[in-house]
Parts: C-alpha cells; structure tokens; sequence
C-alpha cells in the first residue's frame, strides 16, 4: 500500500500531575491504512481516548513521531493542525456534542462552514438521510434521542467528506439496539466508501465486528489481533 | 449558515440573561444620548433667548450676579431698584443706538397657583421697548393710550392662560387696581409672552415705587465698543453692567456643574453595562466551554471562535444602542421635565434636541462599546484547547 493514513512511532503522551509524570500513552507503534476498520480497547483509562486525540491531531505529542498522510504533525504548530483537521478528520463522540441552539441540518453545516465549503441544501439532507435522518433535518439535538443525535454527529462528521474517522465510544450512551444501528453507519460507510474508521468502544460484541482489534492497556498496546468477522 | 446566525441562535438560547444585558446596554445609551441631546438642546435655547431679549448690555442695581442674570432672563431686571436718574444720565451717550428702561414686579395671586407657583410678573415700560424688541408684535389692539394710563397689554401666553381680550379688565392682587387690557402680544417664544405689561409710570405709581427702575436695556451701535462702555460705567455708584455674552457664560457655567455630574452618572452607566456585556459572556462562554471544543475539533479556527464570540457581544449592544436610542426620543420629555426641576434657569423651547447625529454618534458607540467587550471573553474562547475543551465539557 502506498503510504499510510497513519502511522505512529514510540508515540507517548506525559501528564504532569503534582510531581508525578503519568504516561497516558507510552510508547505506542500504529500503522492505520486506508479503508481499516479499528477498534480501540481496553479498560477506562487504558489511553484509548488520549490515543484518539492525538492521532486526530487535536493533541500534542510528547514524544515519538506521528505521521497523518505522510506529513510529520508531531511538531506541529495549532495552526497546522486546524488545516489538518479541516476537510480530512471526522469526530464523533460519546456525549454527541452537537450545538444546542442549531437544527440537525445546521450542525451538519457547521464544519463546511468553518472550512469555507459551500454545499447545496441538498447535499446536507442527502447526508442525513445516509444516517437516516432525513425526516428530521429541521429538529433541534433536545427534540431527538440519543440514538438520533448520534446520527447528526455521524452526518457533521460526514459533511466535510473526511479521509478518515473518529469516534470515541460513540455508542456508550446508546443501548443495545441503537448501538448496533449507529456501530451498522460505520461499518457501511467503510464497506461502500473505504472510508478509514477508528473507533474506542467497550463494546466486545462490537469490537469483533472490526477488521482489527487493538487493546490499550495502562498506555501501551497490549494485543493486536485481526477479527475473523469482517 | 453563517456568523450572524451562529451568535443570533446563541444568544436566543438565554432569553431572559439577554434581553436583562440588552437592557443594560440600553438604559445607559438612552442616558448617553440625552445628555447629548441635552448639551446641545440647552445651549441652543438659551441662545435663541438672549438673542430674543433685543439688548446686549443691561444694566441694573448691584447685586448678586449670578441672581441678576437669571431674574434677568425671566423678566428683564433683578428685583433690585436703581434711581431713574441713571437712565437720564445714560440716555445721551452717542454710543448707544437704543435704550430702554423697566421696571419689573411681581404679585402674588392666589387664583393662578396651578403655574409658577402663583407669582404674576408685571412689567413698566417705555415706548422705546418696542424699538428694541422688533419681532414683538401686536396680536389684538395696541400701545397705551397715554404715559400714565391704567391700561395694560399682555403676553401671548398669560393672555391665553387669563382668557383675556382687549377691553377686559385685569385685577392686580393685593394693590386693589384694576387695569384695561389694550393689546395682546403675538407669541415671540420668550419668556416676554408670559408677561403683563403697562406704562412705566403707571407700574411706579401702582407697586410704590416712584422714580425707581429695576433695568435698563441698551444696544450699542457698534458691539466692539462695549467693553469701553462698560469700563465708562464701572465708577457709577450702585450700578452693574451685565452683557448678554457674559450671562450666556455664568447660566453654561451654572449648568455645566450639572453637567460634569450627569455625564460622570453616564459613564458609570457605560461602565456597568460594559461590566454585566463582559460577564454575560464569559458566563456563556464558560457554559459552552465543551461547544466551543468540538466546533475546534471539527475546523473552527482561533479566528474563528472569535469572531463568533465577538459578533455575539457587539450584537448585544447594537440591540441595546437601538433600543437606547428609542428610549432616549420616547422618555425626551420626561428628562426635560426633570432637568426643569434642578436647573437654575431653564430656556424656552426644547431643552432635550435629539439629532439624527447624536443617534449615528450613540450607535457607533454602542458598536465600539461589544467591539471593547467581547475582546476579553472571545479571546477566552479562542484560546480554549479543544482537547481540554471538550473533556470540560463531558
């Protein structure tokens, strides 16, 4: 394959707290291809979620190098990274975090509006209708279930036609069955799009629904293991 | 989708916290631009008043100047008395291209106690009032019939207010004389229309007060004279000489005190407003800390975020300097209500001149007013880590 989406090396992540260093992340090596499905797991506070962050490049790095479409990011200047994440990076997370005061169609708007992309009305509704939303594209996140509002975060991630995605738990407040609808939008959008799809769930029945399994413990990769499932 | 609409929908999140910070922004420009139109309503009246009263000097007896010019502006002389024998004395001066003298007294009347807490103001004068006061016309009827006569003519205002006409007769209280009305004034717009003239020497013989006058009014032919005439009559015994230029100066003086302390009441008002605008929005930002965090995750850039903050605050006060402004044309009369009780002498006309400028000058401050805001709290923002952010949040 030529070229990864990403790959890391050493990659580790120092908290201070007090006089004390907490490696979140220690040392962790991370080839991701395009098209891969992954799952991190692992206990809470494994690093799954830090991990996440800095390969989404929303955190630094304290040592070790990242590559994110064979662009070193590891010293990246804020700036950079803003440009990085625009148009290239789709989040998703566990808590949703849409904007309160905007419509299911203005929180998928959001981010080509920050990334200066004028889109048809069109295209936003076709995107959630994707997520199956398409019959509540006027509704506000307090007017949905978590399950709905899980789809709008889908479909924001979606708008910008991102080269990958990531989401942190984003089936940890869902039950059962919402979560395998919101785990099946995934598994789609990377089965028919290739789209590269890196997930954190504590999810074991969902985990094995990927093409590769990754388990974090205290910082450090612990196993890797490809799923026969997919 | 755009900024307007992002800090439109966000400030409508909070209804109530918005409209109190509007409110805020919108009782202090509502101050700002009364006080403004105040400044320059005053001013303007006062002047259309002295240039109405036809004379540049008057003199009068000594006496407390600052008194003399307000007695003056309300009637034309300070209830102090000189001797006739100084008009005499002054009347042949060749620089002088008019004169003339009066003699004001008040009466109390007990039927007219709803206005001006009943005092009416009478008026000796001379023929020679007239050449003064050109633009003081005669309504109905006309001068008085003779030096001495029991005639009166009135002020457009106290006619109207007395329901008199020409030929009615007019009580003076306490002095048991009766006087027939001979001609009504046309309304000049000064303090003239609300005065009860009669001959100067029926006014002596009535109040009691034989060769005595309370001013004269003089106008020079040549104004750059005036100080050289006014330096001549320095050394006259029991005399005081006051320019209109000068009583302009001592009322801008007298009101500009209470000016310096209503302007300091505005800024502390802007202040306030500037205060609960920062802290509405920080409060805001605080909340939306999480938000804010994803809306970076997902390509808001610092710039970004700012502006949205930024534009949030600067509406706040553009809705509060519209509303101001509405407020400040709405309640005008009522502050010129209120500044007619404090004020040491207030002009006729309007006091209160809201101008289409003062409006564009309060709604330009009202912009810079959010611009100085919302630097603070939409810095704040922009400076969020999104990763810290969003973990705030959660």
């Amino acid at each position: 394959m030529a070229g990864h989406v990403i790959k890391a090396e050493k990659l580790t992540k120092v908290y201070r707290r007090g006089s004390e260093d907490v490696y979140a992340i220690n040392g962790i090596n991370l080839e991701i291809d395009k098209g891969d499905f992954i799952a991190l797991m692992g206990p809470s506070g494994s690093g799954k979620t830090t991990l996440l962050d800095i390969i989404g490049c929303l955190d630094s790095v304290s040592s070790g190098t990242l590559e994110v479409f064979g662009r070193d990011v590891s010293r990246a200047r804020e700036k950079d990274l803003v440009a990085l994440r625009r148009g290239n990076i789709g989040f998703i997370f566990q808590e949703f975090l849409l904007i309160p005061s905007l419509t299911a169609l203005e929180n998928v708007a959001l981010p080509l509006y920050f990334a200066r992309l004028r889109k048809e009305k069109k295209f936003l509704t076709e995107i959630l209708k994707k997520v199956g939303l398409g019959h509540r594209i006027n509704h506000l996140p307090k007017e949905m279930s978590g399950g709905e509002r899980q789809r709008v975060a889908i479909a924001r991630a979606l708008a910008i036609s991102p080269k990958f995605l990531i989401a942190d738990e984003p089936t940890g407040n869902l039950d059962t069955r919402s979560s395998q609808e919101i785990f099946d939008i995934f598994r789609k959008v990377n089965a028919e799009e290739g789209l590269t799809v890196i997930l954190a769930t504590h999810n074991p029945k969902l985990g094995s629904q990927t093409s590769r399994i990754i388990y974090l413990k205290d910082g450090k990769t612990v196993l890797r293991e490809e799923s026969g499932l997919y | 989708m755009n900024t307007f609409a992002i800090a439109l929908k966000n400030l409508a999140r909070k209804k109530v916290r918005t409209l109190l910070t509007i409110s805020g922004v919108a009782i202090a420009i509502a101050v700002l631009v009364s006080l403004w139109g105040f400044d320059a309503g005053y001013q303007k009246s006062l002047e259309s008043d002295i240039d109405k009263m036809g004379y540049q000097l008057l003199v009068t007896a000594k006496g407390c100047p600052y008194e003399a010019a307000t007695l003056m502006l309300k009637g034309g002389g300070g209830l102090l008395y000189m001797p006739e024998g100084v008009y005499d004395k002054i009347v042949k001066d060749p620089r002088i291209d008019r004169i003339t003298p009066q003699l004001v007294a008040t009466a109390y009347d007990p039927q007219k106690e709803s206005s001006d807490s009943g005092i009416a103001l009478y008026m000796g004068i001379h023929e020679s009032y007239l050449a003064l006061k050109p633009w003081s016309k005669f309504k109905f009827g006309g001068w008085f019939s003779g030096e001495d006569a029991d005639e009166v003519i009135i002020g457009y205002e106290a006619a109207e207010f007395e329901q008199r006409a020409v030929g009615d007769k007019v009580f003076i209280p306490g002095k048991d004389k009766v006087l027939t009305v001979v001609g009504i004034f046309e309304r000049t717009g000064t303090q003239d229309d609300g005065i009860i003239f009669m001959p100067l020497k029926t006014a002596q013989r009535i109040f009691d007060l034989p060769g005595k006058l309370t001013g004269i009014g003089i106008k020079l032919k040549d104004m750059r004279e005036l100080s050289k005439f006014e330096e001549d009559l320095y050394y006259e015994p029991g005399i005081q000489i006051i320019s209109m230029a000068q009583v302009r100066g001592t009322i801008l003086n007298l009101v500009s005190s209470a000016k310096a302390m209503t302007n300091s009441v505005a800024m502390i008002a802007i202040i306030v407003a500037v205060i609960g605008v920062v802290n509405t929005i920080l409060m805001s930002v605080f909340e939306r800390t999480s938000e804010i965090g994803v809306m970076k995750a997902i390509g808001a850039s610092r710039a970004d975020i700012f502006r949205i903050i930024w534009t949030e605050t600067t509406l706040i006060c553009v809705f509060g300097g519209i509303i101001g402004n509405i407020l400040a044309i709405l309640g005008g009369n009522m502050v010129e209500y209120a500044l007619k009780q404090v004020l040491p002498y207030t002009p006729k006309g309007h006091l209160v001149i809201i101008t289409p400028e003062v409006l564009v000058l309060s709604s330009v401050g009202a912009i810079v007013m959010g611009l100085i805001a919302g630097v603070y709290p939409a810095f704040r923002a922009a400076s969020l880590k999104p990763v810290e952010a969003i973990r705030k949040g959660e």
